[in-house]
């Protein structure tokens, strides 16, 4: 029992020493490539960052008004409501290489057929949030709006959306993160950004420049978390602050 | 004026009209409960006046005019509206939910802010406390208020009030009751009250119009529907103890002048002068005030038997039982049971003593009215 408790913890240490020896080795120089990369071509990896950014920027943004509008929508015809979100489901399921690829004869490629793509797999999480945020609104709520003579659209704008805001952000919030990553394949149909890097990457085997196009994709994702996460308190102030001052 | 003439409305999927046919005036400045067992149409009955529900046939007219034709949101502007569930707005405060009508009739800001602050005041809530407060952070009871205030700040003519009390303890419940019938005695709104509870109907109505199963089965004051109910659905709905339900309608301060009761003592009375005073009646104990006439508690014969050349003062005991006459004499008579006492002292809205109320007068009063 205890040479057998001896010789698993002798094994567990000569795993760990290798282990350690190899990360030893590896890392100095992987991460010097890295740096080295970084140093030769960092207007490169710059640009790319920035067209990342607004690949993922301009798709959010048209994909906020549009699954805002359907959501709303679905939300006064529930009848629809089920056939426009098992739609969205679908959509998202689809892999995207299977999508970006059958774009391509419909828009061709570039910068657009990436951009519709990203619209198309953000609509589920904000269509269906929007829809579920203004369904889960207490029906006295909407009722007594509506008994003390709030027009339709007042009700919208005043009650609705302001009480379903906190599970819209959440929606755009998980489908922002979610096309960062998806953006990196738009790269495939000539969308740029930093999937381009990965590509060359994977193409060359050259390991610093997948490293730098990851830590990218990651950084524009926390980029945008923050960013996101900072317009949700500006709005949650306004709306106070500028109903107190009514 | 509300006038309903012939409505009936049926919702699609279901046989049954939910209103079959009904008839219903309401005369200007009254109270009329609509009341009955639940899915008898009242509600239904109610929301068809402000067009919630458009009625399948039948009209309606708001003083002489009809409601059928008017711009529905116009129509609302005009009517105030307080449901169960209150629904008060979670995301604005106190003041802001208060002033959603002003807001929608597009008041200069500061008349609202006045008319509010007015309102709030008349709710029996400092505006300073609660204003800027939100709804989350107040008690079941004074979210009711702020309900009721919503509905009246634009000062409609009209009310409709869905179970406005349902939602708090009975306790809380009569106190707003009171307080509400306080205030329309000032305001005299016509009122459209929805209850399935008879004896708030009772309380609360000028009339009171009997529902079942989507027709109206008697419309009568409660005194006439208690001593005469139309048929064996009525009688049973408003119970057997027809006598004791006749205290909903008396309130306090009708039977206080005409009882016979000895002054209150002062707290710096002697104990000897209150002893004579009670020794000419054969009543056990007397109510103490102090000099601005605020109660202060009680004195039993039992205590007067002490030392003599003291003051009350020294033996007042506290009571925990005081009622505000406004109340009915069923408030009265529920206050009593739970202290287990067989009195209860009535006070003024500034805790200033106004009489007792025994159970003796209670029977007296059932004995004459019955």
């Amino acid at each position: 029992m205890v040479e057998h408790f001896l010789i698993f913890y002798n094994n567990l240490f000569s795993t760990m020493a290798n282990f350690c020896m190899q990360v030893t080795i590896a890392t100095p120089s992987l991460f010097s490539k890295v740096i080295v990369y970084l140093q030769r071509r960092g207007d490169l990896v710059w640009e790319l960052i920035i067209e990342h950014f607004w690949l993922v920027a301009i798709s959010i943004g048209i994909a906020i008004v549009i699954s805002i509008i359907i959501g709303v929508t679905i939300s006064y015809k529930t009848g629809l409501a089920m056939t426009v979100l098992t739609v969205c489901q679908i959509l998202m399921t689809i892999p995207s290489m299977a999508m970006l690829g059958f774009m391509v004869p419909l828009f061709g490629i570039g910068f657009t057929t990436g951009v519709i793509a990203l619209i198309l797999y953000s609509l589920l999480p904000i269509v269906r949030n929007t829809y579920t945020g203004i369904k889960e609104i207490s029906p006295a709520i909407v009722e007594s709006a509506v008994g003390m003579g709030m027009t339709e659209w007042r009700v919208l704008t005043k009650i609705k959306i302001p009480l379903a805001r906190p599970v819209i952000m959440a929606g755009i919030r998980t489908a922002t993160v979610m096309i960062v990553g998806i953006a990196a394949i738009a790269a495939y149909v000539g969308a740029g950004g930093l999937g381009e890097l990965i590509f060359q990457g994977i193409s060359r085997s050259n390991e610093s420049m997948i490293i730098v196009g990851a830590l990218g994709v990651s950084i524009i994702a926390l980029a945008f978390d923050f960013i996101l996460s900072w317009g949700e308190r500006r709005l949650a102030a306004i709306g106070k602050t500028g109903e107190a001052s009514k | 004026m509300i006038k309903l003439v012939g409505i009936t409305k049926k919702f699609p999927g279901l046989k049954k009209p939910a209103v079959d046919n009904l008839n219903l005036e309401v005369k200007e400045g009254d109270v009329c409960v609509l009341v009955g067992p639940s899915g008898c149409g009242k509600t239904t009955t109610m929301k068809m006046i402000n067009r919630i529900h458009e009625p399948t046939s039948g009209s309606i007219f708001i003083n002489d005019k009809d409601a059928l034709k008017m711009n529905p949101i116009k129509l609302r502007l005009d009517i105030g509206y307080v449901i169960q569930e209150i629904g008060l707005f979670p995301h604005h405060t106190i003041e802001e939910n208060v002033a959603t009508v002003p807001n929608e009739k597009k008041w200069p800001k500061d008349k609202t802010k006045q008319k509010v602050d007015e309102i709030l005041t008349l709710v029996g809530l400092d505006p300073k406390i609660y204003g800027k407060r939100y709804p989350s952070a107040l008690s079941g009871g004074q979210r009711q208020r702020v309900g009721v205030a919503r509905a009246m700040v634009s000062d409609p003519p009209i009310m409709l009030m869905d179970e406005p009390f349902g939602a708090v303890d009975p306790i809380t419940r009569a106190r707003l009751q009171n307080e509400f019938l306080r205030i329309q005695e000032r305001i005299s709104k016509t009122i459209v009250f929805v209850t399935h509870d008879i004896d708030e109907a009772i309380k609360m109505g000028n009339t009171i119009a009997v529902m079942r199963e989507g027709k109206l089965v008697q419309h009568a004051t409660p005194s006439d529907l208690l001593a005469a109910p139309a048929d064996e659905f009525v009688a049973s709905l408003v119970g057997r103890n027809r006598s004791i339900k006749r205290l909903h309608l008396i309130r306090i301060r009708e039977i206080l002048d005409h009882l016979d009761r000895p002054k209150p003592a002062t707290v710096d009375m002697p104990l000897n002068d209150i002893r004579k005073q009670l020794e000419d009646s054969d009543i056990r104990s007397v109510m103490v005030v102090d000099q601005d006439n605020k109660l202060k508690g009680i004195i039993g014969v039992n205590d007067l038997k002490k030392k003599a050349g003291e003051v009350a003062a020294d033996y007042i005991q506290e009571l925990d039982q005081s009622i505000t006459s406004d109340a009915t004499l069923n408030d009265a008579l529920s206050m009593m049971l739970e202290c287990g006492e067989g009195y209860v002292a009535v006070i003024n809205e500034d805790d200033q003593y106004q009489g007792t109320i025994t159970l003796g007068d209670l029977l007296n009063v059932v004995k004459e009215e019955g």
